[in-house]
């Protein structure tokens, strides 16, 4: 088993590639099928961010070794405009591109841990963590 | 991947086989609200047992087909969202909003019949 996968993110076939190999590796690890969901979940809509926003990026899932337990890191990179407010992306409802507006808290309630790294036309890096229950 | 669509008398039943991209999504709802107008259907059963995610995209997309369904006068049954894709889709706090579900197809047949009966 790899214990980083990146996965370029440049279309919309590479959304359902990245969410396969996020799915395939939490079953590798022994995450459980519904764990595995809100993982594949998550990087579903983290992919689409990207398109949507930044045009391409990449995904990146690390295996990760907590104290007591396994996790797989997502790291969702783009070096598009960035979030200029990411406190107001974070709270439901909000939405610049005409979607839902519920993308960036959904994928925080999916995961364990979340942060938003994001500047202004350099880019934005989400940072994801799901353990092992 | 393509969505095969098949005509069962007045009703039509579409089974989702494989994980779709969005581009797939856009052209099943073309082919699938063409189909309606062709075959002049009252009911559509859109099976996504195979489904094993669900994201914003996808369930967005259902609800405009179900939405363009009932202004033609025919009802839309989602059946067979998992449940591991059921607990995600609330996580992520994505509804169908008022697109009816059933559990499987044939439930799905029936709640149709008996709408098309209700309106008969």
């Amino acid at each position: 088993m790899e214990n980083e996968i990146q996965v370029p993110i440049n279309s919309d076939q590479d959304i359902v590639a990245a969410r396969q190999k996020g799915r395939s590796l939490a079953a590798a690890l022994g995450f459980s099928s519904g764990d595995a969901t809100l993982i594949a979940t998550a990087i579903s809509e983290l992919a689409r961010n990207i398109i949507t926003y930044a045009k391409s990026g990449e995904i990146r899932l690390t295996v990760i070794n907590g104290s007591a337990r396994q996790g797989i890191q997502l790291v969702a990179r783009d070096q598009g405009p960035g979030i200029p407010d990411v406190q107001q992306a974070l709270r439901d409802g909000f939405s610049t591109s005409g979607s839902l507006g519920l993308g960036l808290p959904g994928v925080k309630r999916l995961v364990d841990e979340f942060e938003i790294a994001s500047v202004e036309n350099r880019g934005t890096t989400v940072t994801a963590k799901k353990w092992k229950r | 991947m393509e969505v095969p669509i098949l005509k069962q008398g007045d009703f039509l039943i579409a089974t989702v086989q494989a994980a779709l991209t969005d581009e797939d999504l856009l052209h099943f709802r073309t082919a699938l609200i063409h189909k309606v107008v062709l075959c002049r259907s009252r009911g559509v059963i859109v099976d996504v047992t195979s489904l094993d995610v669900m994201d914003s995209f996808a369930s967005r997309t259902l609800r405009e087909i179900a939405q363009m369904i009932r202004l033609r006068g025919a009802e839309t049954v989602i059946v067979g969202i998992q449940p591991e894709v059921a607990f995600a889709m609330v996580q992520l706090g994505l509804t169908l909003e008022d697109v009816a579900t059933a559990l499987d197809l044939e439930e799905g047949l029936a709640h149709l019949q008996q709408k098309s009966e209700s309106t008969a």
